[in-house]
């Protein structure tokens, strides 16, 4: 069982089903949705074997595949997850088949939301689990594709700037980076990820790689001030395209951190850091400030998603200042596994307040705050997770939402206090415009007519939310098997970071 | 002359046989059998292939012919090879249009037929009077193209400017020759090279000046700013079959010219023609993507896209090494292809009663053919240069290239003019998948038109999931010994 490509299948197969859905689309359109389905559940039953099958005791690479791809420039398919990877494929994997589950009522052209989202499914595992630099760029930019037209087809009205200013801010950020990965290809004669690792650069050539791969990570993370293109490409997107968006693309800036940014060039990200952690706690802050003005209730998660993000590129960079404060790495790991279980919290979060909204806008067509009110009469159900997930959102103990930050501001008490002093502040500034939020759209008096006929909770919505909020849950009350899965790569990644690089 | 040198040159007396054959045998086809010239023309080209392949040039040998005026290498093979190719598929997709039109003539055939005589005759150039007269085969034929639709009169106003600058930019090449030969006593290409490498003297005036004009007329051939003024307007004017052969079969001519101009011949001059390329590349890439996102015309647009991207080609001949022109031709052989595809796409929405000339044309396309549509979808992704497609390699391997030859900053504005240039690509997709529809009606394809298009579209998407063949193949063009 354990000798299948299992990557490569986690890659192809959701490809291969959106193919088969599209072509079958047409002709008969019955089977689009329950084929897609399909798909994408043996998909995320391949991710629980892989995860069955992950040795948590080492930081090697796993279940590596390897085959020459193209040999005139020794490029190498090559796949393979660690703690850090194997996490974010499960989350993709689970996702990819609840926007499935979640986009069953879309009557336009189903057969190709279904196919794209299936491609962009099979796209983001790749982005993941590849391990030579320029099948990651492949992936990394192929993704584009099908999330340009998710959000172009299937979005609101003002869909088409919202999408065009989102392809051409992730395209500008990457061209960044395939220029410095030709650089050091050139440098090692390799796009092994692992040969990089361990190039040695000198520190001018050093910060040039470090900024070229931060303006890449920073508009997918995204970071203030390069985050207006997600405000508006989440308002736009069709729900399934927004809960995508947030709980599984915004994650790849902060893996490429993580895979590229710190093991690649760890002395200029130590001569940076400040810049890194500058901008988190701006974008924690500031952009905590920018959600409580919303009125809109997409903008308002998507500006809270810029500002938990912060916490991850927080918690990635502490370790540099700990290193410098106490000349040890005590509490460094810490920040990095905070970082990291932020990314899988605020995917399930960010998630399942999307779906959310999309319960409310397939209903009664508004995303405005003040089209709501007292909802919580109407939709009893729908008001117990909808607060739930808010209440993570603001990191309420026992959901997940606590756990990585609480994490990282530990961390940050080792590196600075104002650090954390500031970091901190998302508590209140989090609990304040989410419970606003629910405040407003939930409780008091029904609101208007509108408001008054809402009916509760469909089967299929009941299915999307209850998974979400039982993951919720999972990881803020035992999130132990997380943090075990990720320790040894942590480990890993600390001794690259501590290690200069220089010629 | 020997018999050895007949049968190096078999291909070439093949084409024009057929080609004098066919010129005498449409005048006996009535007007509602013209299929059968087409037939003709389809079966010299499959033959000529078939020539080709049997006496392919293994990699790093070459063999010379009359006197060394004629070159069979493996290069030229391979260019060849996909000049045949790219005809027969210029002609499939062309007939849709010329039937539609009321423009199937046999001369359409004739005259791309002797175009790819001129083609032929300057990839195996072995001396700049080879490699002139093959030009002046391809511009004259060239010319009589754009002009193809008599009563069209943009068409005879683009085919006048294209004659005159063509004639200018022909005339400062011989002259540029003219002088190379007066500095160094030969016209062979590889004499030229091997007196540079023993001169002593370094490059004289008259080289440099023989250079600078050399330069100034493979530019305006490749249609490079500032030597592009002719491209959009002749892009604009020539009935839509003409602007795909335009686009696509002279663009393998102008990689040859290059190569054999400024590799075989002028290599020992690299570091005076190096500038003057990087300048031309520069250029164009900031000029022809700027200005096509203004275009509302597609033909237009497309053309300040082909500046762009013959901008971006000749990074990859900056650098002087092999590898840096197997990027180049790998580059040239990518844009061909994707550049088929996309005319073969606006030639299918043209109707008779409306040549598709806007962008807004191909409204809702992907409501109305939703295959041809996505196919579209992808020669735009991959003219942007988005992995996985054919252009991403390209653009990729022409980068690392540039940058290996110590100009990073020109690889830094290249990847930024693509990410400006991905803009008006994506405004077609936008157009197609975005917009509605005027009429949901499909439009109706021949089945050949319909095939080649989707081996074209799919081409793009597995040449670049599998770009190792191609890439390997214009390596091995350029390997020595």
């Amino acid at each position: 069982m354990l000798d299948w490509p299992l990557l490569s299948l986690l890659i192809w197969l959701p490809i291969v089903a959106a193919c088969v859905v599209a072509l079958v689309g047409s002709a008969q359109p019955g089977l689009v949705r329950p084929l897609a389905l399909v798909g994408a559940l043996v998909v995320l039953g391949l991710s629980v074997v892989l995860y069955l099958g992950f040795d948590t005791g080492t930081s090697a690479y796993q279940f590596q595949e390897k085959a020459p791809w193209i040999s005139a420039f020794n490029v190498y398919y090559h796949l393979g997850v660690d703690g850090f990877a194997l996490p974010l494929i499960m989350l993709t994997a689970l996702i990819g088949v609840l926007v499935i589950i979640g986009g069953w009522g879309i009557k336009d052209r189903v057969h190709l939301y279904m196919a794209a989202f299936l491609v962009l499914e099979g796209l983001m595992v790749g982005v993941f689990a590849a391990m030579d630099a320029l099948l990651f760029y492949v992936f990394f930019e192929a993704m584009l594709v099908p999330m340009f037209l998710i959000i172009g087809i299937w979005g609101g009205p003002n869909r088409i700037y919202a999408t065009i200013k989102f392809f051409l801010f992730t395209f500008f950020g990457s061209v960044f980076m395939l220029i410095a990965l030709i650089w050091m290809y050139l440098q090692s004669g390799s796009f092994e990820i692992t040969d990089l690792h361990s190039l040695p650069i000198d520190l001018h050539a050093q910060i040039l790689i470090f900024l070229a791969f931060l303006i890449a990570f920073a508009v997918k993370i995204p970071m203030w001030p390069v985050h207006t293109w997600l405000p508006d490409a989440h308002v736009e997107a069709p729900t399934g395209g927004s809960v995508v968006l947030a709980a599984v693309m915004l994650k790849i800036g902060g893996y490429g951190l993580v895979r590229f940014s710190l093991p690649i060039t760890p002395d200029a990200a130590a001569a940076l850091d400040w810049l890194v952690i500058g901008l988190s706690l701006v974008a924690i802050t500031y952009i905590g400030f920018v959600a409580l003005a919303q009125s809109d209730m997409k903008k308002l998660i998507a500006y809270s998603s810029i500002s938990h993000m912060g916490f991850v590129t927080l918690g990635l960079f502490l370790a540099f200042a700990i290193a410098r404060n106490s000349g040890e790495l005590k509490g460094a790991g810490l920040g990095m596994s905070g970082a990291m279980v932020q990314m899988i919290s605020h995917g399930f979060i960010s998630a399942a307040m999307f779906s959310a909204v999309g319960v409310l806008y397939d209903r009664a067509h508004s995303r405005e705050i003040k089209s709501y009110g007292g909802v919580a009469n109407t939709m009893p159900w729908f008001a117990v997770f909808a607060v739930l997930f808010f209440m993570a959102n603001s990191g309420l103990p026992g959901t997940s939402g606590f756990v990585g930050e609480f994490m990282v501001i530990i961390a940050a008490f080792h590196a600075n206090f104002w650090f954390a002093f500031v970091a901190a502040t998302t508590l209140l500034l989090g609990a304040a415009y989410s419970l606003w939020l629910v405040k407003r759209v939930f409780y008091g008096e029904v609101g208007n007519q509108k408001v008054a006929g809402l009916k509760d909770l469909t089967g299929r919505e009941w299915v999307v939310l209850t998974t979400l909020a039982a993951f919720i849950l999972a990881v803020g009350v035992w999130p132990f098997p997380l943090i075990e899965m990720m320790e040894a790569s942590v480990q890993d990644l600390m001794m690259h970071i501590v290690e200069s690089k220089l010629k | 002359m020997t018999l050895i040198d007949l049968q190096l040159a078999l291909p070439e007396i093949f084409v024009l046989s057929m080609t004098c054959i066919l010129l005498l045998a449409d005048l006996f086809i009535p007007a509602h059998r013209r299929g059968l010239t087409h037939l003709l023309a389809m079966l010299t080209l499959i033959f000529s292939a078939i020539l080709t392949v049997r006496l392919m040039m293994p990699a790093g040998q070459e063999a010379l012919a009359f006197s060394g005026t004629f070159i069979r290498d493996r290069f030229g093979d391979i260019l060849k090879i996909f000049s045949y190719l790219t005809l027969a598929a210029v002609f499939v997709y062309a007939k849709h249009y010329l039937r539609q039109f009321d423009l199937l003539k046999g001369e359409f055939y004739s005259l791309s037929l002797f175009a790819l005589l001129g083609i032929m005759v300057m990839i195996s150039a072995g001396s700049m009077l080879t490699l002139y007269l093959g030009l002046e085969l391809l511009a004259l034929a060239t010319y009589a193209l754009v002009a193809f639709n008599r009563e069209s009169l943009p068409g005879s106003e683009a085919a006048m400017k294209y004659f005159i600058l063509g004639s200018l930019a022909s005339g400062l090449l011989l002259y540029g020759m003219s002088l190379l030969y007066g500095a160094t006593g030969t016209l062979a290409l590889a004499e030229i090279g091997q007196s540079l490498e023993l001169s002593t003297t370094g490059s004289g005036l008259m080289l440099t000046f023989g250079l600078v004009f050399v330069v100034v007329g493979i530019a305006f051939k490749l249609g490079v700013v500032p030597m592009h003024m002719w491209v959009p307007d002749v892009y604009h004017g020539a009935p839509l079959a003409a602007t795909l052969f335009i686009a696509t079969v002279p663009k393998i001519a102008g990689l040859a010219l290059v190569i054999r101009m400024l590799d075989d011949g002028l290599s020992g001059l690299h570091g005076d023609w190096q500038m003057m390329v990087a300048v031309l590349a520069a250029l164009s890439l900031l000029l022809g993507n700027l200005a096509a996102i203004a275009q509302t015309n597609i033909k237009r647009m497309l053309a300040y896209s082909t500046i762009s991207h013959m901008g971006f080609m000749l990074l990859g001949i900056l650098a002087g090494t092999p590898d840096g022109y197997a990027s180049a031709m790998f580059y040239t052989l990518a844009y061909v292809i994707m550049s088929a595809g996309a005319f073969a796409v606006v030639i299918m929405v043209s109707t008779p009663d409306h040549e598709a000339q806007e962008i807004d044309d191909f409204k809702g396309l992907a409501r109305r053919n939703p295959w041809q549509a996505f196919l579209m979808l992808m020669l735009m992704f991959s003219l942007a240069g988005i992995p996985v497609f054919l252009g991403f390699f390209a653009k990729w391997q022409v980068i690392a290239a540039t940058i290996n030859a110590g100009f990073t900053n020109l690889a830094i504005l290249a990847v930024m003019t693509a990410v400006v240039g991905a803009f008006y690509y994506l405004r077609v997709v936008k157009v197609m998948y975005f917009d509605e529809p005027e009429t949901e009606q499909a439009i109706a394809v021949p089945y050949d038109f319909k095939a080649l298009l989707s081996a074209n579209g799919l081409a793009v998407l597995a040449l670049g999931l599998f770009s190792g063949g191609l890439i390997e193949l214009c390596i091995s063009a350029f390997l020595t010994g």
